[in-house]
C-alpha cells in the first residue's frame, strides 16, 4: 500500500496544498519495514524502502502492519480511521521533531491516508 | 440571497468580575434550549439546530460564544495571562447567562466539554433546569497526545487545531461540513483550544463524583458518535454505569462534533429526545 502513496499525493493538488513550504524528509514503519519519504513543496519526491544505515529523518511514524491495513481500509473502523485515533489506542508512535510533524499535521495525515483511495 | 431565521445579538456580560462583550444566536420560541459548543470552536456549530423548524416550533434555540471565541470577546487584560477554563469558570459562565437573559428552567445540551460540564451541571443545578443534554460525553478524557503543541509560535495554530478537529470526525460524515468544521476550528484565537482543553483534559475530571448525580431532578440524556475517539461510545457507557436513569445512545456513523459534521443525521437522532422532553 504504503508504495504507491507518492503516486496518489503528486496527483492530488488537494493535498498537496497542504504541504507547502515543507521540505523534510521523514520515516513512516510499517511493521519492521522501514520508508523514508521525501518531501518537497507538499510534492513526495523521493520514496525509499529500507533498511537504511544512518539515515537522518525528521519525525518517525512507526506502527504494526495489522494497524496500517486497518488504517488504510476503504471505510476505517472507528478508532482506526485517523493518525490520533491509532495514538489514542497505543498503536502508533511518534518519534523524532514533535514541532515540524505538527505544523504539518494535516497534510501527514492526509499523505498517510491517501492509500484508501487506491 | 436566501435569510435564515437565527438572529445574532451582543451584549455585554458579566464573568469572573469583568466585562466580556458577547454575542448569542437564536431562534424559535418556548422551551429554551441553551446549546453549547465544543473546544476551541463557536457557536456555528449549532446553525442546523437553530435553522430546524421542527425544533424551533417548540423551543428557542440559543448557543453563546463562549468568552475568547467566536464574535465574543475576552475580558480587559487578556494579553497578561493565559486563558484557562475550569469547571468552577464553565458552569458559572454557564448558569450566568441563562440567568442574564431570563431563562426559565432551560434545557441545556453541550457537546465535548459542553458534553462533559452537563455532568458538572446535573450534580450542582439540577433543580434550575429542564433536562441536560450531553453529546460527546465522557467524565475524563487522560491526555494523549501533547496539546501545548496547539499553542506554540513556531507551529500555525489554526492548521494545527483544524488537523486535530479533522480527525476526530467521522469518515461517513459529508466533506462539506467536516471541512467546515474544521475551518471553526482554524478560526480560533491563539492558545484557546488548549486552554478550554485544560478543563477537559486536566482539571475537570468528574469521575470520583458522577455517581451522585440524580436524574429524578433534572433527565440527563446522552448521544454519542461511534466514530469519536477522544469521547468514545465506551466512554459515555462508563458514565451511564454510574448514573441511574441516564438515557444513552450511540449514533451510527458519527463522530465527535455531530451537529455540524452531519447535521441531517443528528437531527434524526435529537429530535426524538426534544420530543420526549417537550412532553414531560
Amino acid at each position: 500500500m504504503i508504495e504507491r502513496i507518492a503516486a496518489l499525493v503528486n496527483a492530488d493538488p488537494a493535498i498537496v496544498r497542504w504541504g507547502r513550504g515543507m521540505n523534510e524528509t521523514f520515516m513512516v514503519e510499517v511493521g519492521e519495514a522501514q520508508f523514508l519519504l521525501t518531501v518537497h513543496e507538499g510534492k513526495i519526491e523521493k520514496l525509499e524502502k529500507g533498511p537504511f544505515v544512518q539515515r537522518t529523518w525528521r519525525f518517525a511514524i512507526r506502527a504494526s502492519r495489522e494497524s496500517w491495513e486497518k488504517f488504510w481500509q476503504k471505510t476505517p473502523a472507528p478508532g482506526w480511521h485517523d493518525l490520533f485515533g491509532l495514538l489514542r489506542r497505543g498503536e502508533v508512535a511518534f518519534e523524532g521533531d514533535q514541532r515540524v510533524l505538527m505544523a504539518y499535521l494535516q497534510y501527514v495525515k492526509l499523505v498517510l491516508a491517501a492509500p484508501r483511495k487506491a | 440571497m436566501k435569510l435564515e431565521p437565527i438572529i445574532g445579538k451582543y451584549g455585554e456580560f458579566d464573568f469572573e468580575k469583568k466585562k466580556v462583550r458577547l454575542y448569542f444566536e437564536e431562534a424559535g420560541s418556548g422551551i429554551p434550549l441553551l446549546c453549547l459548543h465544543t473546544a476551541g470552536s463557536d457557536g456555528r456549530q449549532y446553525r442546523a439546530v437553530l435553522n430546524d423548524p421542527q425544533i424551533t416550533r417548540n423551543f428557542r434555540v440559543i448557543t453563546f460564544d463562549m468568552p475568547w471565541h467566536g464574535k465574543s470577546s475576552p475580558p480587559a487584560g487578556w494579553e497578561k495571562q493565559d486563558y484557562r477554563l475550569t469547571t468552577g469558570s464553565y458552569t458559572a459562565m454557564i448558569m450566568g447567562f441563562a440567568r442574564a437573559l431570563g431563562l426559565e428552567k432551560p434545557v441545556v445540551m453541550g457537546c465535548s466539554i459542553g458534553g462533559r460540564v452537563v455532568l458538572d451541571l446535573a450534580l450542582k443545578h439540577a433543580r434550575e433546569l429542564r433536562a441536560l443534554i450531553g453529546l460527546q460525553t465522557g467524565a475524563f478524557v487522560e491526555r494523549y497526545y501533547d496539546s501545548s503543541w496547539l499553542d506554540h509560535p513556531e507551529v500555525h495554530g489554526g492548521r494545527a487545531c483544524g488537523a486535530v478537529a479533522y480527525g476526530l470526525m467521522s469518515p461517513l460524515s459529508p466533506e462539506k461540513e467536516r471541512w467546515e468544521t474544521v475551518w471553526h476550528y482554524m478560526q480560533g484565537g491563539p492558545g484557546v483550544f488548549t486552554g478550554d482543553l485544560h478543563f477537559y483534559q486536566v482539571e475537570g475530571d468528574i469521575r470520583g463524583r458522577i455517581g451522585e448525580i440524580d436524574t429524578s431532578l433534572c433527565p440527563l440524556y446522552l448521544l454519542t458518535g461511534e466514530y469519536d475517539y477522544s469521547a468514545s461510545p465506551r466512554d459515555t457507557e462508563a458514565v451511564t454505569a454510574r448514573v441511574k436513569g441516564a438515557k444513552f445512545t450511540v449514533m451510527k456513523g458519527l463522530g465527535h462534533f455531530p451537529m455540524s459534521e452531519n447535521p441531517e443525521a443528528f437531527l434524526g437522532y435529537l429530535r426524538p429526545v426534544l420530543a420526549e422532553i417537550a412532553s414531560r
